[in-house]
């Protein structure tokens, strides 16, 4: 009944935290009304979203967050740098497929984003069978240390939140 | 005075990034490297003004805001799902099969070449 009502329950924590801060002040009344928005958007949902992900290490995200955050500032200046200083003769931009060994669907998707936002990759498109993603690189010399590095930096802290 | 200096430093970086970020789409290329270019450098173009807002709120007037919060998550959200939108209609209407390396389990094919049998040209 409870997990009827609430089918993620973090969903409904985070939809009322992120409705109190829409409303930039700490009142009851937008606490009680985030608490509505945060019971309604999970129900109507539910449908959509049928697993509930299991956080393994919930303090590991803490980790990957500031790692991904520090890698973003690396990766805008990286970019920044190949567009201004490099010709586009010598950009070597290649596709290379990352394979995976993460299954939660959850998981998957941080991956995916977190590939799209950091240095010179962006997730195109994944296999029929979930089982890799294809990326493209914007400047990589090396595509087989680019594969390498997504999956020893970002693959494998998710695996531990995750799996 | 340092608070101020440092809204002001953080400004003129954020327009840096957005200037060199708006510059890539001009210059680079093709449809898929000109994606990295509003996916990457921008995020530190946003990410400054948001943060040099905070720090005015905080430093100057002595309010906590947590809009800027909630921007950057929302543009988190939504930056790579766009980019991954754009990159499966370039790659199903403009890039042929052959041109990409193949997924790891053989026979296999990428999703978003299913259901296309004509081949792209």
């Amino acid at each position: 009944m409870l997990r009827k009502l609430f089918p993620h329950p973090l969903l409904t924590l985070v939809l009322t935290a992120v409705w109190v801060m829409l409303v930039n002040v700490l009142t009851l009344n937008a606490v009680v009304f985030g608490l509505i928005l945060g019971t309604i958007v999970p129900l109507v949902t539910a449908a959509y979203w049928p697993d509930r992900p299991r956080l393994r290490s919930p303090l590991k995200i803490a980790e990957y967050i500031l790692v991904v955050l520090w890698d973003i500032c690396v990766a805008n200046v990286q970019v920044a740098w190949i567009i201004l200083f490099k010709r586009n003769a010598d950009l070597a931009s290649t596709w290379v497929t990352v394979p995976l060994d993460l299954r939660t669907p959850e998981a998957i998707t941080i991956l995916a984003g977190t590939i799209t936002m950091t240095p010179g990759t962006v997730s195109a498109d994944m296999a029929e069978d979930g089982t890799s993603l294809l990326v493209h690189c914007l400047h990589a010399p090396d595509p087989k240390g680019t594969v390498h590095d997504i999956k020893s930096r970002y693959e494998r802290r998710l695996m531990e939140i995750f799996e | 005075m340092i608070v101020e200096y440092s809204i002001a430093v953080l400004l003129v970086l954020a327009g840096f990034f957005g200037l060199v970020g708006s510059f890539g789409l001009l210059k680079l290329p093709d449809q898929m490297t000109r994606l990295h270019a509003p996916t990457k450098a921008t995020t530190l173009g946003v990410g400054g003004v948001l943060i040099a807002s905070m720090l005015y709120f905080f430093g100057v007037e002595g309010t906590l805001s947590f809009h800027e919060l909630m921007i950057t998550l929302f543009l988190f959200l939504a930056a790579p799902i766009v980019a991954f939108f754009i990159a499966r209609v370039q790659l199903r209407n403009h890039v042929a099969e052959k041109e990409l390396p193949t997924p790891k389990r053989a026979g296999t094919r990428w999703a978003g070449h299913l259901g296309q049998d004509r081949g792209s040209d």
